[in-house]
């Protein structure tokens, strides 16, 4: 039985562990994680798209304190000036299901990092790298596909939602929306 | 003979008809009249949104009337194949219509001789995809003007175009703004003097404003004027000679900010402008300043928020008046001013009538920049009152935003008591015609950064009805008074602008889908018809080919306040669309996306 017990608060606090793991030492600007990933399930030939994920994205996700800088950072990078508290404006919402570009984390850095054509600005070499990762892994919280006892509690300030942690579990569906563009005629 | 008796009968009633209906021409003489340059036989035509100079948006035409307009019936439609918000006016030149889209920008010339109105020919400038992300408001445009045989009009990447409006080729496009500093237009050009008038929009995006004088001919720039920054690039001179002294001083654009920040200023020009060809003044409003948070600009913020008369040749200014100095609330000064002529304490006075974002309708003499009056017509708890000797509001302090504190019940709201949104003024009843909103908000300060190329904001905003619960009204407003003399209530925000006809008809749109027409003289609902999307554009009126009168209107939700259905954004976040979405839930079960051209005519 104590045996039993010295192995689940063991668990727990290895888990803990990981909620709460940071790095000291960043990235610098210039650096670049490069996971292999593909925009679209489909694939020429009958086996799937060609991907390597490295790993460090679910690192990312799965800890409290990155989310929470991301959340910070969010709103330090104007994020917010066009995405709003999630709901969108001028860009597309970012907590519900939709995902023009793919809802994966390592879509969402691709997306940050290299922009995309119908108005989202390219932010390579503006933001260091592990900082793009925590800023996806809070994008992640907002539809809350990330674990709930690492999404963000409530705000101190305006509510103009519940809390990311309050949000039922989400689900992505990729490519969900069609561009303006794709609209345009001719 | 019986023929002939009846012949001379039918002449003596259509002499009494006649005679009457010349009579009802006449406001009464206490009412303010359209000035002479604005009072030249209809043409039929309408060539630029304004209608005119003096920016009336009234008809002379009068077959549809008061009588007959309920048998209103569809002409033809037309899809502009762009399903986002569609603010531009059908414009009608001779026996063709040109309708201009939304980004990407497309403008249609459609035959009004042949049945069904076909498409003679379509016109792409092919804008950068990528300016959608640095349009604050949906991605709208507020339409083409026409001008010795060309269309002019803005791209949302910050190009002019002027088009042959036979042949539909490009003429000439000049590019005059930069999407990776945040600009964008979105306005409607004014052509007057062999001159095409155009300004940028970017007030979210930290965006030093300007307007910009293009030559006619060949699109090389005349001259362009910022509204922040020194005298000598705001083109302040000797000839400037503002009515207050808070607007005199030296580089006033410079010194009534924090260092450098009217470099990121704001002061953008995308709203109405207005033409005296007789006191040959150019009059155009500024934008909100830069970023909304108040608490990182002290000072009065020149010459942000405000109206300039400038001298159309040369850019000169020559009077500027600030309607909202140090704006905290993002009361731009875009919308249309009306140029009347009308009697004031005994004299005749040359005025131009602003309804304002602030909530007050503006009557100010257009020669000098006096404020001869300025009278409420919406809810307010941000502003006590106005005080006339200095032309300010009083400033609610209760209201003022405090830094990463929930300031609640702002009324108006960050778009205002009214937006872009045009009023309609006819002449033959004297009474101005203002689709606006019912609106408060709560409001957050929070320090906002300069990035260039992204929002420059620095509030979290959610919006919501104002007293009565309804968040449109559409009111006939008598300016001598300054009083409503009636108002129809809207369960959504008006943001389809007016029209106002000789038939004493006038018409407007609203969000949830609906083309209204009204009697002008006691409001009675007269006539409507459900159009496939929300109505947030200009309606239009015109002479056909077959000598009808026909009413266009487009069809298409969209703009800041219909961004959640155009844009889909969550209705979950209160704050989406810069907090316009907390109002605005509904909307998505009452309409969905569109893109369509309505014409009517009588059977």
């Amino acid at each position: 039985m104590r045996n039993l017990l010295t192995a689940s608060i063991a668990v727990l606090i290895l888990t803990a562990c990981e909620r709460e793991d940071r790095e000291y030492r960043a990235n610098p600007v210039t650096a670049e994680t490069e996971e292999k990933i593909a925009l679209s399930p489909l694939s020429g030939g009958p086996s799937p798209p060609v991907e390597r994920r490295s790993g460090i994205g679910q690192g990312y996700e799965e800890n409290a304190f990155h989310v929470a800088q991301g959340k910070k950072l969010y709103v330090w990078f104007n994020c917010n000036g066009c995405h709003a508290n999630g709901g969108g404006g001028s860009g597309p919402p970012l907590m519900d299901d939709r995902w023009t570009y793919g809802g994966q984390i390592e879509n969402i850095v691709q997306t940050i990092r290299e922009g995309r054509p119908n108005g989202m600005p390219s932010f390579r070499g503006k933001i260091p790298d592990d900082q793009i990762w925590q800023i996806a892994a809070y994008v992640r919280s907002m539809g809350r596909n990330v674990r709930k006892d690492v999404a963000p509690g409530r705000n101190d300030d305006m509510h103009p939602a519940p809390a990311e942690q309050r949000r039922p579990p989400g689900e992505v569906i990729d490519g969900g929306q069609i561009s303006p563009s794709a609209q345009m005629p001719q | 003979m019986g023929g002939a008796r009846l012949a001379a009968t039918l002449a003596a009633l259509m002499f009494v008809q006649l005679s009457s209906s010349i009579q009802a021409q006449t406001p009464p003489a206490s009412q303010p009249a359209a000035p002479p340059f604005a009072s030249a036989p209809d043409d039929g035509q309408w060539t630029i949104p304004q209608k005119n100079f003096a920016s009336t948006r009234y008809s002379d035409l009068s077959e549809i009337n008061t009588e007959n307009v309920k048998s209103l019936q569809v002409a033809f439609t037309f899809s502009t194949g762009v399903n986002r918000g569609q603010e531009s006016a059908p414009l009608v030149v001779g026996s063709t219509m040109y309708v201009l889209s939304p980004y990407p920008n497309i403008l249609y010339a459609l035959d009004l001789t042949q049945p069904g109105a076909p498409m003679k020919w379509q016109y792409n400038p092919k804008p950068a995809a990528a300016a959608q992300g640095v349009a604050c408001c949906d991605v709208v445009n507020r339409g083409p003007a026409y001008s010795n045989g060309r269309i002019f009009f803005t791209t949302l990447d910050a190009h002019v175009v002027a088009v042959n409006a036979e042949t539909g080729e490009e003429v000439w496009k000049t590019k005059l703004g930069d999407i990776n500093r945040g600009e964008t237009m979105t306005m409607a050009p004014l052509v007057a003097k062999g001159k095409v008038f155009v300004g940028i929009s970017g007030g979210e995006y930290g965006v030093r404003g300007w307007i910009h004088a293009l030559n006619e001919a060949d699109g090389q720039s005349a001259w362009k004027a910022y509204n922040t920054g020194p005298d000598q690039d705001v083109k302040i001179g000797p000839d400037f000679k503002p009515f207050y002294d808070s607007e005199k001083g030296k580089d006033l654009g410079v010194t009534t900010w924090p260092a450098d920040a009217w470099q990121q200023g704001g002061g953008t020009v995308w709203g109405w402008l207005s033409y005296d060809p007789d006191l040959n003044l150019l009059y155009h409003g500024t934008g909100n300043p830069g970023p909304w948070n108040a608490n990182q600009r002290p000072g009065d913020n020149k010459w942000t928020a405000g109206i300039f008369a400038r001298d159309p040749d040369t850019g000169d200014a020559r009077w500027f008046y600030q309607t909202a100095p140090h704006d905290i609330h993002d009361w731009d000064t875009v919308n249309e001013m009306i140029l009347l002529d009308m009697e004031w304490e005994g004299r005749p006075r040359k005025v131009m009538v602003h309804p304002g974002r602030t909530g007050f309708v503006y009557v100010i003499d257009r020669t000098t920049g006096e404020v001869l009056s300025a009278k409420p017509f919406h809810a307010l708890t941000a502003v006590t009152g106005f005080d006339l000797k200095t032309a300010r509001m009083q400033i609610n302090p209760e209201k003022e935003p405090v830094n990463n504190r929930v300031i609640r019940d702002i009324c108006p709201t960050a778009p205002g008591a009214k937006d872009w949104n045009p009023s309609a003024f006819s002449h033959k009843t004297g009474l101005l015609y203002i689709p606006h909103m019912n609106m408060c908000m709560d409001w957050q300060s929070s320090e906002a950064n300069y990035i260039a190329g992204t929002p420059y904001v620095g509030a979290e905003v959610r919006m919501f009805p104002g007293p009565g619960g309804h968040m449109g009204e559409f009111s006939a407003w008598d300016i001598r008074e300054g009083k409503e003399l009636w108002t129809i209530k809207e369960r959504f925000p008006l943001w389809s602008g007016a029209l106002a006809t000789a038939g004493d008809v006038v018409f407007y749109g609203t969000m949830d889908g609906w083309f209204k027409a009204l009697h002008a003289r006691t409001g009675e609902e007269l006539w409507k018809f459900k159009t496939s999307s929300g109505i947030i554009g200009q309606p239009t009126t015109y002479r056909g080919p077959d000598g009808k009168q026909y009413v266009a209107i487009l069809s298409g939700v969209g703009g800041w306040a219909g961004a959640i259905v155009s844009g889909d954004l969550d209705p979950r976040d209160a704050t989406a669309a810069l907090g316009f979405v907390n109002a605005m839930r509904e909307l998505k079960d009452v309409t969905t996306k569109g893109g369509s051209l309505y014409v009517f005519k009588l059977p």
